[in-house]
């Protein structure tokens, strides 16, 4: 008796399906073709505003701080966490919660990301898929730490630093989450994120 | 079932809302063409889609192996499914093993296919789909009418009610700020309490035997991220060779279905968290079929991006309740004859074969053409209506006998300038419902030729 | 032969034919025969105005495209040869319709496997626009035309034929209908909102779905309205015996004329 995987392989084995090449994405031909901007930090922080989000390049963890103090999101925050060394003064320790459904209240949280992609607006994060990784869509409001210098301008460019192996998650981010499946009105703050602030530092920083 | 003239014609009864619909369809249209024009290499971006999809259709046996060796050396289960049936029962089964009673879905339309949720309902299982626009069809108990954007034939005074019938909004409500949040507040708790997560495929890979999940509500993230049970299900032509593929589709997708430069989420899983269980289930229900038609095989290019359904001046002056069918528009209109051409035989002529479909498609199926092609189907098979059949066998005559030809035509216009108006324009004249019949000339070209021309 | 052709045309539109000019196959659909000849007689002025030696063979009926549209291309083979038998000895096909030409030239394949009279008509097969443009050189046209006129984009010119660029494909502007009008002198082109929505007649679609047919037509109506058109033309007699219906139904103030009648008003 044949199992459902041989039948099915089985069926597409006996349709004649003619040849067909598989186009070559690292050929000099295509890769001249994809856009490049001259700033990609700015791009990145334009299409990232019109997507909703806000960029602020900044020097180091200290100004990251100032700025936070400067938010309302964050001023008004009643459960802090953050991944990241010394920034956002959190309230909440994220090793400490085994459960992420003990991340349910938390107001806002701050977390690293990889590099951002000027093209589009987003920042990729990557993680073991443990309990913290459900911050990035659960907490109310999201703060990403990016490096200044990983700014790239194109998908095809991300996709160059991209390796699957280690971690069982990773996802590009842009943006706050929203909808418009109301008459196409645009809403901010669908089921994730209510908004969503990128630091480009400069300086390295340390995550937690 | 009804055919799609018979819907239409009664989704345009109401013609402000037939325009309303049009218009908010237009404009994620006109949306694609911007987002579109910001990259000045999006022609050949669609090329590379095109031929990476053609490829993996004419290597999916060994693909497929590939992805299933690949994601489970990831520790992913991976379950494979011929039908629509089989593929419940093996969402069931891995529910049931783990006593799971409580279930969120992100957007599947594969599930929406195999419709799992009334399979689930039945077994006792409470599955609700956490897409804003899929719960509000949901909570409506109809079928979503787009396939990215579920509730589109919706207007908000509608969806005002709903919530305050089911959600206990306040009554008169309409502001969609307002609206959307009690649903996040209310979604949320169903996120919070669900013991398991299904989720469609956007796109996965073989060369890692990892998949991507793409949203712009984060409802995907959150119904895997809390709970310890995650399962995908996917159509076996959802593959792609490899990652950097992804550099190519993930910048065609969004700009394609809404003109946003990529969906807010786009999420990559390889393998289960520490402690979860993954599965995935491949499914076939008719795929394989497909891939031997040399004039049809192109369709399962489809990345349900939905392009083709808001540049579609039928679909948007219809809806996609007209179709009858699970995917609507140009592409559904494809693919469902495949599946039930004698249910859906009207779709591949709800079409004015404008080819605006095919020039939107981001992995270039040639859209209009398959639609004129499922019409000779149609036909082969038996279920052209036998008016029109034999008409064109008539006209087919007429056309090949000259001087029949010429003498049709001059008694037509001989006699159709001196018929009353009441027997030109009454119940059995379609074309003169709304509109006046040509000018029946005197002297046709060739007579003007023989009397001014040839004379010379 | 194209070749030839275009480089003894390109800078000279009002040359005098040399004794081996081209003979050209006057292609007229069949309901513009039986219902509109004044498009047929517009062509048939406008190509011998540029000096082309025009035959129109009596023997041609119909190309067979509502068959093929209604899924009954058994119905259609014996119109496509005949088709082939009656105009292939002529150095070029011309016809005031893109979608008869599309027909011939984009959907006969399937009733001829390596015919080397198709395939030669194939390559010989234009739309009006097309070959006044692009065989004949002909680039501007002379003439007054003092009227605002909306250029509705019919389909498959569009985007069968490639004679324009579609609003759904990146790249840079261009179209040959566009073109010969804006070199009129008063002619003004109006800008629509949708410059390139199908009209919605369809071929039977415009019986068969009548509701979203006329719809789609009304709609192209409104357009033209607000973008101020006089005087509505197209590629395709077809969408424009449809929209005129609708016109003329409505009581609309537009005037509906195929392109080849503009530019033989002109002449």
């Amino acid at each position: 008796m044949t199992t459902s995987k041989d039948d099915i392989l089985n069926k597409l084995r006996n349709q004649s399906v003619p040849q067909r090449e598989l186009p070559d994405l690292q050929s000099p031909e295509l890769t001249k073709e994809w856009i490049v901007y001259p700033d990609p930090t700015a791009q990145f922080a334009e299409v990232l505003s019109g997507v909703g989000g806000e960029c602020y390049p900044v020097k180091d963890i200290h100004e990251v701080n100032q700025k936070l103090s400067e938010l309302s999101a964050f001023k008004e925050a009643n459960k802090v966490c953050s991944q990241i060394s010394d920034c956002g003064s959190p309230n909440v320790s994220i090793p400490e919660i085994t459960d992420p459904h003990d991340f349910e209240d938390i107001d806002f949280a701050i977390l690293p990301g990889e590099f951002a992609v000027a093209e589009n607006g987003a920042v990729w994060i990557t993680n073991d898929g443990g309990p913290a990784r459900v911050l990035y869509f659960l907490a109310q409001h999201v703060t990403l730490l990016v490096p200044a210098s990983a700014v790239v301008s194109n998908m095809p460019q991300a996709y160059e630093r991209l390796a699957f192996a280690e971690n069982s998650f990773g996802t590009f981010m842009s943006g706050p989450s929203k909808t418009a499946d109301i008459e196409q009105s645009l809403v901010i703050g669908a089921h994730g994120a209510r908004s969503l602030t990128v630091f480009l530092v400069e300086e390295t920083f340390q995550t937690t | 079932m009804p055919s799609h003239p018979k819907l239409a014609a009664e989704f345009i009864q109401n013609k402000e809302r037939a325009h309303w619909h049009d218009q908010s369809l237009w404009f994620v249209r006109s949306k694609r063409d911007k987002a579109a024009h910001q990259l000045p290499e999006w022609e050949l971006l669609r090329e590379q889609a095109s031929q990476i999809k053609q490829y993996t259709v004419s290597q999916l046996p060994h693909l497929l192996e590939e992805f299933e060796r690949n994601a489970t050396a990831r520790g992913v289960h991976v379950h494979w499914a011929k039908d629509a049936t089989e593929h419940n029962e093996i969402v069931h089964g891995i529910l049931k093993q783990h006593q799971v009673t409580r279930v969120v879905k992100s957007k599947s339309m594969l599930t929406e296919e195999c419709h799992l949720n009334p399979y689930l309902e039945r077994h006792g299982i409470e599955i609700i789909d956490t897409d804003l626009g899929e719960r509000i069809v949901q909570l409506q108990n109809k079928p979503p009418s787009h396939i990215v954007m579920p509730a589109i034939h919706i207007k908000k005074e509608e969806i005002g009610e709903l919530f305050h019938e089911k959600l206990g909004t306040e009554k008169g409500a309409t502001d969609p700020q307002y609206l959307t949040e009690a649903a996040r507040q209310h979604l949320r708790q169903k996120f919070i309490q669900a013991e398991a997560g299904i989720t469609g495929v956007n796109f996965a890979i073989a060369e890692t035997g990892g998949f991507v999940v793409c949203t712009n509500e984060g409802n995907a993230d959150l119904g895997t991220s809390l709970n310890k049970l995650h399962i995908a299900c996917m159509g076996i032509e959802k593959l792609i060779p490899r990652a950097g593929d992804l550099s190519v589709f993930l910048r065609l997708l969004a700009r394609s279905a809404t003109g946003q430069p990529i969906t807010t989420y786009s999420s990559h899983f390889h393998g289960p968290a520490p402690g979860a269980e993954m599965h995935i289930v491949l499914l076939d229900n008719g795929r394989s079929e497909i891939s031997g038609s040399d004039e049809f095989r192109r369709s399962l290019n489809c990345i349900r991006c939905a392009a083709c359904m808001n540049t579609c001046p039928v679909y948007r002056r219809s809806g996609g309740y007209s179709y009858s069918n699970t995917v609507p528009g140009p592409i559904g209109s494809i693919l469902g004859p495949a599946r039930d051409p004698k249910a859906n035989s009207t779709l591949p002529f709800a079409c004015s074969l404008c080819g605006s479909c095919t020039d939107v498609c981001p992995v270039k199926i040639d859209l209009h053409h398959q639609l004129l092609t499922w019409r000779k189907e149609i036909r082969v098979k038996g279920f052209l209506p036998f008016s029109k059949r034999i008409s064109m066998k008539m006209m087919s005559w007429m056309m090949q006998a000259p001087r029949l030809y010429r003498l049709t035509g001059k008694m037509a216009r001989w006699i159709v300038p001196r018929l009353p108006r009441f027997l030109l324009y009454n119940r059995m004249n379609d074309w003169g419902k709304q509109r006046e019949l040509p000018e029946f000339p005197k002297q046709s070209f060739r007579e003007w030729m023989k009397q001014n021309h040839d004379n010379k | 032969m194209r070749v030839f052709i275009e480089s003894s045309f390109r800078f000279n539109p009002l040359y005098e034919l040399p004794a081996m000019a081209p003979r050209v196959g006057l292609f007229i659909p069949c309901y513009v025969d039986q219902l509109f000849p004044q498009v047929g007689i517009a062509t048939l002025k406008i190509l011998e105005h540029f000096g082309v030696d025009v035959d129109y063979p009596e023997s041609q009926t119909c190309c067979g495209q509502p068959m093929a549209n209604s899924g009954c291309t058994d119905d259609v083979a014996p119109l496509a040869k005949r088709f082939v038998e009656i105009f292939k000895s002529y150095d070029a096909v011309v016809c005031p319709s893109g979608s008869c030409v599309s027909m011939v030239t984009h959907h006969y394949d399937e009733y001829f496997k390596n015919d080397a009279d198709y395939e030669a008509l194939q390559a010989k097969t234009y739309e009006f626009c097309d070959y006044l443009t692009n065989v004949l050189g002909v680039t501007q046209l002379s003439g007054r035309f003092p009227h605002k006129v909306g250029l509705h984009q019919s389909c498959h010119g569009l985007r069968e034929l490639r004679l324009a660029s579609s609003s759904e494909v990146m790249g840079e502007p261009f179209g040959t209908a566009r073109a010969l009008l804006e070199s009129i002198e008063g002619v003004e082109v109006t800008s629509l909102k949708r410059p390139d929505e199908c009209c919605g007649f369809g071929g039977t679609f415009a019986v068969s779905e009548e509701a979203v047919s006329c719809m789609m037509g009304e709609d192209r109506v409104h357009d033209h309205e607000q973008a101020g058109t006089e005087v509505l033309t197209a590629l395709d007699m077809s969408c424009l015996m449809h929209l005129n219906g609708i016109i003329r139904r409505q009581k609309k103030p537009i005037r509906v004329m195929h392109i080849s009648e503009i530019f033989a008003e002109c002449l």
